[in-house]
């Protein structure tokens, strides 16, 4: 893999909450308009990871990181990062649907509205765009102003991602975003995000291994807060390196 | 072998249930009982006042000052007093309310100080009303020299109120889910923000219903309001916050209690207590409609 290529680069990053060492030194770069997918047993640490890539871990009090996490060679870790620009930049999509208790359209004009844009035309295009990419347009289109909660568990999701889309990220984390999903709503999401790897940087913890096998370029392997392997999807499935990822894959444990 | 075990236990475990279940009917009579005595305490009083006083309720009652050293006429101006002081009193408790409840979910960190403050506010909360009547005298009337009036009895009103509406804001602030929080921030929102499109927003309702319950706490109450504001009699409605206002728990008392005419004035006594009566369950009665229906509406 060239280093040029990759938007983040974990560089021996350690996550603790208080003393509990939750992620332990990992090495891990993140190539642009791939999708990376962090499997491994439940407590691994995926979530923690992944929530490192925006600092949504900053919410924990007693969190500390040691390491450094490059986000196009700068570390996002430092003390002059702009977290708000770098959580526009990096949108998150989470494991339960978390649409705001507001219409459609308030939903996902929600982060270009307190970025200050006001005209109606301009959020209308935003609007219409995001829902668009996030394949919810034709679903929607006459009930913009009704309720984000009225939609069904699927459609919520897709809101969800059409929110963070209107914020026109590089990259998108998803936090098992299938995993409250019917498996057709789930069908939708992956070839959502099939179509969305060609301008979107995404990585997505999954607890699905067929999921990871299906959509991913790229798979990450993590064992009690260490990254045992990584490495493309098709090898990692077919041929792994280590023991305990061949075991993991295969269903001995997990 | 597990069968003949399981089988063994069989008739234990039945009659353990059925004991469970006698203690727990028993308990459930006895919660059912005291519940229809407070329920029939409540009905009889309604009654008694309402029986007295509903005669003399009418449109002038209600729009007339009082007559003839006041046992004729009507109450208007000690309406008009107690929802003047209800209303300054909320203006300014629901900002100092919201705020600080905001600041202890959202902002303080979890420790000692927090600990004192939470204490404080429960502790206020527990004081009679009657020493909040004293501390306004002393603070409002005296040192800052308001005198008895509207705004000083408004104030005391305001304090003796202020851990309800802290506490309720805060309950309603707390109850917004944090997955709510979290797709705010993800968003690339401000914490500050994220109060403001977020948590306020969807805490409003039940901020609001707490204001209800606390106006009609506050609109109810007597010893807060003797020393700081209210007036046996005043002959128009007050022209500035510095004047002293009728009000209507405090001219019960004074009709009851003082002057030559308490048996001539005691219909209107039944009348001004229908009233305050009617307002108050009226508000409480809004309150907790509008309660019950956020906690069935909420898809969260
Ligand atoms: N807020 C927290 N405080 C303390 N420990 C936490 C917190 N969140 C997660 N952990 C712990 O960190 C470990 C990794 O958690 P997580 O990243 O959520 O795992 P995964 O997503 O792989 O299931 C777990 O052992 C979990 O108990
Ligand atoms: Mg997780």
């Amino acid at each position: 893999m060239v280093a040029g290529k990759n938007i983040f680069e974990l560089k021996d990053f350690s996550f603790y909450y208080g003393d509990f060492l939750a992620v332990k030194s990992v090495n891990l770069g993140i190539e642009a308009r791939k999708i990376t997918a962090i499997i491994g047993p439940s407590g691994c640490g995926k979530s923690t990871l992944l929530r490192s890539l925006n600092r949504m871990n900053d919410l924990i009090l007693t969190s500390r990181v040691e390491g450094e996490v490059l986000f196009h060679g700068v570390d996002i870790y430092r003390k002059d990062t702009d977290v708000i620009e770098l959580r526009k930049r990096v949108g998150m999509v989470f494991q339960k649907p978390n649409p705001f208790p507001s219409s459609v359209y308030e939903n996902v004009c929600y982060g270009p509205r307190i970025r200050g844009i006001k005209k109606k035309s301009q959020l209308d295009e935003i609007v219409e765009n995001a829902l668009v990419r996030a394949d919810l347009w034709k679903e929607v289109k006459d009930k913009l102003h009704e309720s984000g909660m009225s939609l069904s568990g699927g459609q919520m999701q897709r809101l969800c991602i059409a929110r963070s889309l209107a914020q026109e990220p590089e990259v998108l984390l998803f936090d098992e975003p299938t995993s409250a999903l019917d498996p057709i709503s789930t069908a939708n999401i992956e070839n959502l995000l099939q179509e969305l790897r060609k301008t979107i940087t995404i990585v997505i913890v999954t607890h699905n291994m067929q999921q990871a096998a299906r959509i991913s370029d790229y798979t990450a392997f993590m064992y009690l807060g260490e990254l045992i392997e990584f490495g493309e999807t098709d090898t990692i499935f077919v041929n792994p390196y280590n023991k305990l990822t061949e075991e993991y894959i295969t269903g001995r444990f997990g | 072998m597990t069968e003949t075990f399981r089988d063994a236990r069989a008739p234990i475990d039945a009659l353990r249930k059925r004991g469970r279940n006698l203690t727990e009917s028993f308990f459930l009579s006895l919660i059912r009982l005291l519940g229809s005595v407070g329920a029939l305490i409540l009905f009889a009083i309604l009654f008694f006042v309402a029986y007295n006083g509903i005669h003399i309720l009418s449109w002038e009652f209600i729009t007339q000052p009082p007559l003839d050293a006041m046992t004729k006429g009507g109450i208007f101006p000690v309406i008009v007093g107690t929802v003047l002081l209800t209303m300054l009193c909320m203006i300014v408790v629901m900002p100092i309310g919201v705020t600080t409840a905001i600041f202890l979910s959202e902002y303080a960190k979890p420790g000692l100080l927090l600990k004192i403050v939470m204490m404080s506010i429960y502790t206020l909360a527990g004081v009679p009303s009657v020493v909040f009547g004293l501390f306004g005298l002393a603070v409002f009337v005296v040192t800052l020299n308001f005198g008895m009036s509207l705004l000083a009895g408004s104030l005391t009103l305001a304090i003796m109120v202020l851990p309800y509406i802290i506490s309720t804001s805060e309950e309603a602030l707390k109850a917004v889910p944090y997955s709510f929080k979290e797709a705010s921030l993800a968003c690339g929102a401000t914490k500050w923000q994220t109060i403001r499109k977020v948590i306020l927003p969807t805490a409003l309702p039940g901020i609001l219903t707490g204001a209800i319950l606390g106006t009609a706490k506050v609109s109810g109450e007597t010893a807060p309001i003797m020393f700081t504001a209210a007036a046996f009699f005043t002959t128009g409605l007050p022209r500035s916050v510095f004047e002293p206002v009728m009000a209507l728990p405090y001219h019960i008392y004074v009709l009851a209690t003082a002057g030559t005419h308490i048996e001539e004035t005691r219909p209107i006594q039944y009348g001004t207590a229908l009233t305050l009566i009617v307002l108050v369950l009226g508000m409480n009665l809004l309150g907790i409609i509008l309660r019950s229906r956020q906690r069935k509406k909420r898809a969260w």
